[in-house]
């Protein structure tokens, strides 16, 4: 095809091959025409490389030396391996929903407790039924548009769910979306997932993505949320189990409504690369977005939190607040785009990014940026990075608590006022608990 | 217990302690009184393990054993106590937490085992109550917020909680209300033991009203220039320093 001209590294080529040998094997519907399309725009430009500004702490052409291979459908090891691990967990207080190697499994998902007014239905049958809206909802460019990684999401995804919430349907318990990397060898996963909330209704989704078998995977994951008049959503994002060779590509959508509610936090612990990206569009008036993580760094990790909300609609409020800390050798990114359209008049937008070295070695980038093209409007950003007070830890020490663990309380106190914007109980103290378990490991 | 020999400080390549001796016996209160700037924190500050503090000469003795090489939580540990003059505040922490985190800190540092909760709500009730301090400050960011007297009383609580070998109390007084000083006086007068030393940092006589030192140090540029009996401070509190730092000039 005509795009591998454009392509330069061995990455960029093999996923010139991966694509044409995947598009062979596709039935003529509307989204095969989408995927195809998506996967030109994506050649046109290749990898993101740092001369993008969007991507430049995080030169994924650079990082990328090898495309691995699209994960294989799960076997019966992968699945039982997907299953020993939900049963180890707590019993889930909602609906869990179960990917493994990228694809929907229903019989390892609770449909049977899914709430009156909410319906499941998988990815590939939404595409395969070929409905216009839903292909062009799931292959939806115009948020994040231009974004090289959604591309090649939109043209590789493997699976996914479409959650729909009827109008009103207020669901109390958290909806779990696991994605297990359980393959015996380095494979690429790719899954796209929407959950569509009606007017009025709300949810909790709990976003966790878990490698079990401690290889290298490339993950490049999109959840894409639309939320009408009056919705609400919480949403939680959490990596567990992956290896310092893995890559992480978590992009989020979310197209707000008038008087909605968006309240996202995200939990960056992995000794990969992780780079989260948040694409939000206030498209009505009177609604707030809140976005809120704790990333924490050692050794050579690579933690990439880029946002960008555009405020399109006036009388919207927008926050971000990040807690990063830094250990070793690692990087960290904050990049907040704030864009306020010409009539979003009375918008209210807030960034700040406060981060913590614990090591010389340690780089921490922080670029808010604030594109502003309306003239009431109320917006600020701040980052500071800086080391613990050392009053504070002399104060901790002279109390008889050793440094590391004078160090752990002080950090413990630094991520958990992020954390206390996180809506369910269960899974606050769930992530106070892997804050913790990461400060008690370098304690050791 | 502690022998502090010829100790010799400087700050940014400033001299602030000067070849200063000083000896707390078993048992003993000993006050240390002195213009401003003489460096009195800073000789606390030293004893408890600050770091930025660059120890030139000398030695600091407890029990025999040099401590200025050891950490300040191992120094915390074989029981030194340093009630700050200025309590520092901790937001995120909550009280409770320290405290706890602290006394198990030392225990294990000593090879006793944690407390359990129930023994350790225990203890620390009684102490709260010894020293009139509201409970539910501790589930309050340790002295975030607290009024200045209220720092220093949970300064006092932590002693008591901690029963140090040697509690340094950095004008404690300061700040502290009439039925404050004496609240906090009759918690330093409980602990008061014969394996137990004190050394009183104040500006006034007022605080040795109530914790009767065995003996007074003055303190001036670094070093102790004169040591005396309770009888001095009463001297000082009419004279001034005037007589005395002139003689160390
Ligand atoms: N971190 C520092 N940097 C520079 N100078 C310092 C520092 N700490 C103390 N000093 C100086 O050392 C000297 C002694 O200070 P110190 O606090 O020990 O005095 P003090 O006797 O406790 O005084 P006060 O009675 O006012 O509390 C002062 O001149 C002070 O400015
Ligand atoms: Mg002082």
């Amino acid at each position: 095809m005509a795009a591998i001209t454009f392509m330069k590294t061995p990455a960029e080529s093999k996923l010139g091959e991966q694509f044409d040998a995947l598009r062979a094997l596709q039935p003529a519907l509307p989204s095969t025409t989408r995927r195809a399309e998506a996967f030109e725009r994506f050649a046109a430009k290749g990898l993101p490389h740092r001369r993008l500004a969007a991507w430049h702490y995080t030169d994924l052409r650079g990082l990328l030396r090898d495309a691995f291979a699209p994960a294989a459908s799960p076997g019966a090891e992968q699945l039982a391996a997907a299953s020993a691990y939900l049963q180890a967990l707590p019993a889930p207080q909602g609906v869990r929903l179960v990917l493994v190697d990228g694809c929907f499994q229903p019989t390892m998902s609770s449909l049977d407790k899914l709430p009156a007014g909410v319906a499941v239905a998988s990815l590939l049958d939404v595409l395969a039924e070929g409905s216009s809206f839903a292909t062009d909802l799931l292959a939806a460019e115009n948020l994040g548009s231009g974004e090289a990684m959604l591309a090649l999401n939109a043209a590789f995804m493997q699976g996914g769910v479409v959650l729909t919430l009827a109008e009103g349907v207020r669901v109390a318990e958290p909806i779990d979306l696991f994605s297990f990397a359980t393959a015996r060898s380095p494979v690429a996963l790719t899954t796209r997932s929407l959950v569509e909330v009606g007017a009025g209704a709300s949810v909790m989704i709990n976003e966790r993505h878990v490698s079990l078998g401690n290889l290298a995977s490339q993950g490049n994951h999109a959840l894409v949320f639309a939320l009408d008049e009056g919705a609400a959503v919480d949403h939680v994002a959490r990596l567990d189990g992956f290896p310092a060779t893995a890559l992480h590509v978590g992009t989020v959508l979310a197209r707000l409504g008038a008087q909605t509610r968006f309240n996202s936090f995200t939990l960056m612990d992995t000794p990969g690369v992780t780079r989260r990206q948040s694409f939000l569009e206030f498209a009505g008036p009177h609604s707030n977005a809140t976005f809120r993580g704790v990333t924490l760094l050692d050794a050579k990790s690579h933690g990439d939190t880029t946002l960008v909300v555009t405020h399109t609609a006036p009388h919207c409020e927008s926050r971000e607040y990040y807690k990063t800390i830094l250990d070793g050798e690692s990087t960290g990114v904050y990049q907040g785009k704030v864009v306020v359209a010409p009539g979003a008049q009375k918008t209210d937008g807030k960034m700040l990014s406060k981060a913590i070295f614990l090591a010389d070695g340690a780089s921490m980038y922080n670029k808010p940026e604030l594109e502003i093209f309306a003239d009431d409007v109320v917006c600020g950003h701040g980052a500071t990075v800086g080391n613990l007070d050392e009053d504070q830890l002399f104060y901790l020490r002279a109390r008889g608590i050793p440094l590391k663990e004078a160090q752990s309380l002080l950090l413990n106190a630094f991520a958990a006022d992020a954390i206390e914007g996180v809506a369910t109980d269960a899974i606050r103290d769930e992530l106070t608990g892997s804050v913790e378990q990461w400060l008690r490991k370098r304690q050791s | 217990m502690l022998e502090v020999k010829n100790l010799h400080v400087e700050i940014d390549g400033k001299k602030i302690l000067d070849g200063l001796n000083l000896t707390v016996r078993d048992g003993e209160v000993a006050a240390i009184m002195g213009p401003n700037g003489s460096g009195k924190s800073t000789l606390s500050y030293v004893i408890a393990g600050r770091s930025d503090y660059e120890v030139t000469e000398g030695e600091v003795l407890l029990d025999g054993e040099n401590i200025l090489e050891i950490e300040p939580e191992e120094r915390a540990a074989k029981g030194i106590f340093l009630a700050f003059q200025y309590p520092v505040e901790i937001p995120g922490v909550a009280t409770m937490t320290f405290l706890k985190a602290s006394l198990n800190a030392q225990r294990k540092a000593r090879g006793d085992a944690d407390l359990s909760t129930p023994d350790f709500m225990r203890l620390v009730r009684a102490a709260a109550a010894s020293l009139e301090v509201n409970p539910d400050m501790m589930k309050r960011p340790l002295n975030v917020g607290f009024s200045g007297g209220e720092k220093k009383r949970m300064e006092i609580l932590q002693m008591a909680l901690l029963e140090p070998r040697l509690g340094l109390l950095d004008e404690t007084d300061s700040g502290l209300d009439i039925d404050a000083l004496r609240i906090v006086a009759n918690g330093v007068n409980a602990l008061r033991a014969a394996n137990r030393g004190f050394l009183v940092i104040t500006h006034y006589q007022r605080l040795l009203d109530y914790i009767k030192p065995d003996v007074v140090h003055i303190m001036s540029k670094g070093r102790i220039i004169k040591t005396g009996t309770a009888e001095l401070a009463l001297e000082l509190e009419k004279n001034g320093y005037r007589d005395y730092v002139a003689d160390a000039a």
